[in-house]
Order: C-alpha cells, then structure tokens, then sequence
C-alpha cells in the first residue's frame, strides 16, 4: 500500500514537472547582427509566457555564407535540434524541399505582407517562409562633418568619391588621424555580392545573371564600376575593407572613424543608441547612381524570414512561434529596437516608428525598388555562382588581375556552370 | 616468423593482442573507416544534399570528363583540371612546408632553451604550453581582433615602435593573408613541437654531451654532431605529426580568411563544394584525392627521411 502511493505520488509528481499539457521546447537558430539577438530574446519571452512553451535561440556567427553551409548541414542529415530557422531571402529555393510549406497555415495573415516578398519565399506554389524583416541597404553619412566642410550629399559614386576625400583629408589635417571617407562591404562573401551588384548595376552594368537565365557580367560598364571601386581601396576607403562584413565597417562606422557607409537599416538604431559616439551626427541617403545617362541609384534586397524545418519534431508550434515573430505586433516592437524594415504595408504609416525610427518611413520606396539578387534565377545554383562572382571582383578590387580579364573569366565560368539551363 | 613455426605461447599472445586491439579497431572502423568508404563511394556519384537518395552513379566524371560539344569543341571537366582545386593544393602544401619548417627551428630553439638548468624552468615550460592549449577557433578569433586594420593592438605596436608608417590590412590583403594565417599558425603549434623535441632531449644520456664537451667540442658541434643526430627520429615523427595536421588545415583558415582565393586550403575547398554548393559529389571527390595527397606526401617523407616508424633507425 506504502508502496502504491509512493509510486502514484511520482507519478503526479512527473505530470506537474512536465507542466501544462501540450508545452514544447522549441530551438531556434539565428545569426548574431547588432542587436538582433537580444531582441529577438525578448520577443521570445512574450511568446513564452503566452504559449507556455519554452523556446531556446542557438546563435550562430553572422556571415550569412557561413550560416547557410551549416544550415545546409543540419538539414541534410535530418536533425530534429533546429525547429525554425532565420533564412535569408536568398535560400527559399535552395533549402524548400526540407522546410514545411506554411500556405495553409498562414493564409490569415499573409496578405498584410509585401506580396512581393512572399512571392520570394514561395517555391513551386508552397509558402516555405514567413518574412519577419526586409533589408535594402542606405549610405549612411555624417551631417555633421559634411555641413563643416560645406559639403552636399553626394547622388553620385564620383560626388561620393569627391566628397569622401575632401572631407577625409581636410579632417586628417585638422587631427582626426584614423578618419576615413568610406566603408562597406568588401570581404569575399554573399555581402560582396550585394555591395558589388550595387555598383554594377547603378552603372548600367547589368545584373549579372539576368531573369531570361541570359550571363550580362562581361561588359565594359561592369568593369569600370569595379576599376571605380578598386581606385578606393587604400584613397578613400581603408585597404581592410577588403575583409570587412557588416559588423566590421560598423565598427570602424560607429566609432567616427568614417565619412560614409554602406550598409543595412539595422545601423541606424544602434549608430543613435546612447553610447554611440555618433548618435544624433548622421543621417541616410539613398546610395548613389553611376555619372552615365539612365544610371539610377540601385539597392540590394535582403531580408530575413523564419522558417519550419521539416524534421521538427514539434511543426504545430514551431509554426505558431513562426506566427507570433512574424506578426504585426512584434514587427513592430522589432523595428522600434533595430530600425530593421517590416514586412507589413501598414506598419511603414506607424506614427510611433515614425517618430523613433525616421529612416523607416522613408525607406519604403527605396525597399520597393530594391533590386533582387538572381537567387530566384540561379535557383540552386545560386550559392556557387554568387560565389564564383564575388571572387571575381575580389581578386579585381583587391588587385589581382584587370576587371576586364575577371569579368570575361567570370562569364565563362558561368556559362559552365549555367551548362544547359540554371 | 611463419605461424607454422609458432610455439603455442605466441599464438596465444597473438590471439590475446587482437583481443586487445578489437574494440579499437572497432571504433576505428566506425569512425573513420567507414565514413572513409562513403566519401569514396559518393564521389563517383552526382549526389545531392538536397536529396542524397536520388544520386546515380557516374563513374570517374567528377575527377575527369570529357564533353565534346556538337560544334566539335572539346571540354575537359573535373576536379583534376580544375585551377581553383590545383590553387588550393598549392596554398596547402605551401601552407604546410613554411609552417612545419618554422615551427620545427623554433621549436628546438625553445626545447634547447628549456632543456638547460635555470630557477623557475617548471613555470616557463607550462607558460609556453598556453598557445597549444587554447582551442584554434578561439585563438583565431582572437588573432583576428589583434590583426585587425583600424582597432589591432600589431598595428598599433608596430605604428607605436616606428616599424610601419600605415596600419596594414593583415588578413584583407593578398599579400599578407597567408603570411597572416602562417603567424597565428607557427604561434599556436612551436609549442607542441618544442614539447616533442624537450621530452627526445631528455631521454639524451648527458655523459655523451660531457666527454664531447671534454673533447673540445663549442657548443655548436656539440649540437649539431651530437645531439641533433640523436634527436632526430624523434624530431621526424614530430614533423610528421605537424605536417599530417598542417596539409588538412581548416579551422584557422576559416576564421581568419574564409573565402579568400589567396589561403583557401584542400579543406576549405572540399568543405565549401560539400555544404555551401550544390556540389556534394564533386567535394566527396575533394576530400578523396585530399586524404590519397596527404598520404602520397607522407609516404614519400617517410622514404625520403629513411624513416622507420617500427623503431630504432
């Protein structure tokens, strides 16, 4: 008898411990931005006290290259350790066949995003990623320095290019050492890719690859944007940008050590935090145009989604988690903490991002016409292309060989991989 | 030795040592030679991760094709004519004879150096120990910071000491990436070499040293008639330790200089075609011919040094 209520006491006891009924614990993995982490965190607490779930985020290094080879990994061999993954707007059609199609699931809610992105995230007619913020990067310069100098905006690379050594050597002379006039992203990695697209494109150079499935890389335009871009290193922007991702230009950014920047949105909460050296001394401009005839100012799209993998082995929650980041309500708190853009129409009408995050409202035009990279082309040839192009106009910027001999080089290699269709 | 003319004790002794050894070969098996077998057998295959299932057998054609095209063209395709592979052998091999060579002097130099009598030697050989002891990723991560172009304390110093007149762009130029990678490399493992070469040096009988020394000898035909011809099968398996893990260098590289053409390793390369392309076959293929390099190399350093690795010399 002793023993019979000893045992059902252990029993009640192990029911309690695993808490209400229905309660999982869910991973989610994420690459580690600025202050993307330690929202995303608190974000997560809602959901847990809401859901009684309990959700753990694994954090992984931020170089969006680096996350898509483990991610790869993970899924490849089946792993039920990773529930939702943060995918890049790049990856719906190489990973699709191992994500859960989320059409059914969100049909409530789809139609406050962008149809536009969705669209991206959508492979063969299944939804297999709800947005939770889009990207299209800024220039980002210092008002105050420019005023000092007289300087206006530059709308131009050449204006930029002007104006960044002007203002870099009149500021070096006055004692500002460590200033430079420009930075970006100039590592050999996907955000290479980005920055280069930028210039090749604003200078009427094509987009690489273009959505025909048709090789454009190999043209005179192209290759003065990247003999343009080469005459900076070591004038105007510092030699390390040659290894430089988005955090490391930030940190020479956010530290007053440069005249301009290219990078995401994410900056600009953080470059006006409280400690930050330059809060309240910069301001954004759209990024500049080639001087040529027709050249318009081009942007790269990014943006983030969330994603179910398809060995998660709890796929009703971790679509309800997908849900909850997604929506409205914590888009919005995301974009108060990050200035990251939203994905949903009406929050860029939203009087208090409006007045915190200034740069949103004025970024929904600039994201509209964002510029896709040829991911939805290449299919899943994307990764290796995009690759064989940022290695091209590494080696051109960091000088080894002309831009016109690894740009012909480029095609080629292209056309090979391309074989008899992308 | 023929089994026939065995005596039952050293049958019995032969069966016990396999006994013995069987859970490790078990595991070797397992671990090793096993997922060996399927980067082999994948290779000759057009497997995808996407979709491992579906892979068909193709025979040799991610080593070597051929494609004629209808135009009459002819196209050679592969890895073993593919220049970003033979460019990431070079680095390799060029990564691993620098570095081993390096760490192989300093590494003397520091077990010559802890070898000798001085107050507080127990304290100076742990010290030395530190490099090794800290994981590579961490210790790359950290380099990184300290080669850093606009915030690194090496810039600094050497700006500071009037040795550079620019901050230089250590991992970002291609002039100075592997010499970047070299450093942190040599820094992290003279100590493991030094350790190796200490613990030969230890074993030396110290009469030898004396009656050289008796006989005349400067220190320096001491060391290099005496000493180093006694150390040195114990410094050839070192150098061979070293250049095993020096020709599969990955880890380092991928931190401190992860795509760039000028440092990317067999490693690198088989590690990017595997996960990051679609391309598990052709970097199946990679790592295949990357173990059959590394053991054609080591066979032939074992020749060349005239080195047994059953003892004695």
């Amino acid at each position: 008898m002793k023993l019979a209520s000893a045992f059902l006491a252990l029993a009640v006891g192990v029911l309690l411990a695993a808490g209400p009924s229905g309660a999982v614990e869910l991973s989610i993995v994420s690459g580690d931005t600025g202050n993307g982490i330690k929202v995303l965190r608190e974000i997560l607490d809602r959901y847990e006290k809401k859901s009684g779930n309990k959700v753990d985020i694994v954090v992984i290094p931020p170089s969006t290259t680096d996350q898509f080879g483990q991610f790869r990994l993970w899924l490849a061999a089946g792993s039920s350790d990773i529930d939702v993954y943060q995918t890049d707007v790049i990856w719906a059609p190489q990973l699709a066949s191992q994500l859960v199609d989320l059409t059914a699931a969100t049909r409530d809610v789809v139609g406050e995003h962008f149809p536009s992105i969705i669209k991206s995230q959508t492979v063969n007619g299944r939804l297999v990623a709800l947005p939770i913020f889009t990207d299209a990067p800024a220039l980002y310069y210092r008002k105050d320095l420019l005023d000092k100098y007289g300087a206006k905006v530059p709308t131009t690379w050449k204006e930029l290019a002007d104006t960044a050594k002007l203002v870099m050597n009149k500021e070096r002379a006055a004692g500002n050492k460590d200033i430079w006039g420009f930075v970006f992203q100039g590592n050999a990695y996907e955000g290479l890719t980005c920055n280069a697209l930028e210039w090749v494109m604003s200078n009427g150079g094509g987009g690489i690859i273009e959505p025909d499935g048709g090789i454009s890389i190999d043209n005179p335009h192209a290759a003065a944007a990247l003999d343009m871009v080469k005459g900076w290193i070591g004038t105007i922007a510092p030699p390390g940008v040659l290894a430089y991702q988005e955090e490391e230009a930030r940190g020479v950014w956010q530290t007053g050590n440069a005249v301009f920047m290219r990078n995401w949105p994410y900056a600009y909460a953080l470059g006006n935090s409280e400690n930050s050296p330059i809060k309240g001394k910069f301001d954004v401009a759209p990024l500049p145009a080639g001087s040529g005839e027709g050249d318009r100012p081009v942007a790269t799209l990014g943006g983030w989604n969330l994603a179910v993998s398809k060995y998660s082995k709890h796929p009703e929650a971790a679509i309800d988690l997908v849900k909850f980041i997604a929506s409205r309500e914590m888009q919005k708190y995301r974009t108060l903490k990050t200035s990251n853009l939203p994905t949903i129409a009406a929050l860029y009408d939203d009087p208090d991002i409006a007045r915190q995050q200034p740069i949103v409202p004025r970024w929904k035009q600039i994201f509209l016409n964002a510029q896709p990279r040829p991911s939805a082309t290449a299919r899943i040839k994307y990764n290796e292309a995009s690759s064989q192009f940022w290695t091209a106009v590494h080696n051109t910027i960091s000088g080894q060989g002309s831009a016109a001999d690894n740009l012909a080089d480029l095609e080629a290699r292209l056309t090979k991989l391309k074989g008899k269709g992308w | 030795m023929t089994a026939a003319r065995q005596s039952p004790l050293a049958r019995r002794r032969v069966r016990t040592a396999w006994l013995f050894l069987a859970p490790m070969l078990f595991v070797l098996a397992v671990v090793a030679v096993w997922p060996f077998l399927r980067t082999v057998y994948y290779s000759f295959t057009d497997a995808s991760l996407a979709d491992l299932d579906a892979r068909q057998w193709v025979g040799f054609d991610n080593y070597f094709s051929v494609l004629s095209m209808p135009s009459g063209r002819v196209l050679y395709d592969g890895l073993l004519v593919d220049p970003v592979w033979w460019r990431a052998v070079w680095n390799t091999v060029r990564f691993a004879v620098v570095s081993v060579a390096c760490e192989t002097v300093l590494g003397m130099v520091v077990a010559l150096a802890l070898n000798a009598e001085f107050r507080g030697r127990g304290i100076v050989r742990a010290a030395i120990l530190i490099p090794w002891a800290i994981p590579t990723i961490v210790s790359a991560k950290m380099w990184q910071w300290m080669l850093n172009d606009q915030f690194g304390i090496i810039n600094a110093a050497l700006l500071g000491l009037g040795l550079i007149h620019a901050k230089i762009a250590w991992t970002a130029s291609a002039d100075t990436a592997m010499i970047a990678v070299l450093i942190v490399d040599i820094w992290k493992t003279t100590p493991f070499m030094a350790l190796l070469i200490l613990a030969a040096l230890q074993m030396l009988p110290r009469e030898i040293v004396e009656v050289a020394k008796l006989d005349g000898a400067s220190p320096w035909q001491v060391f290099w008639w005496v000493t180093l011809p006694l150390i040195r099968p114990a410094v050839m398996v070192a150098v061979i330790f070293r250049a095993l893990d020096a020709l599969r260098i990955f880890d380092l590289i991928y931190v401190l200089t992860p795509n760039n053409v000028q440092t990317k390793s067999m490693s690198v390369f088989a590690r990017e075609n595997l996960f990051e392309f679609d391309k598990f076959a052709y970097g199946s293929a990679a790592s295949t011919l990357l173990f059959l390099i590394i053991g054609l190399l080591t066979i032939a350093y074992i020749r060349i040094g005239r080195l047994s690795l059953e003892g004695g010399r």
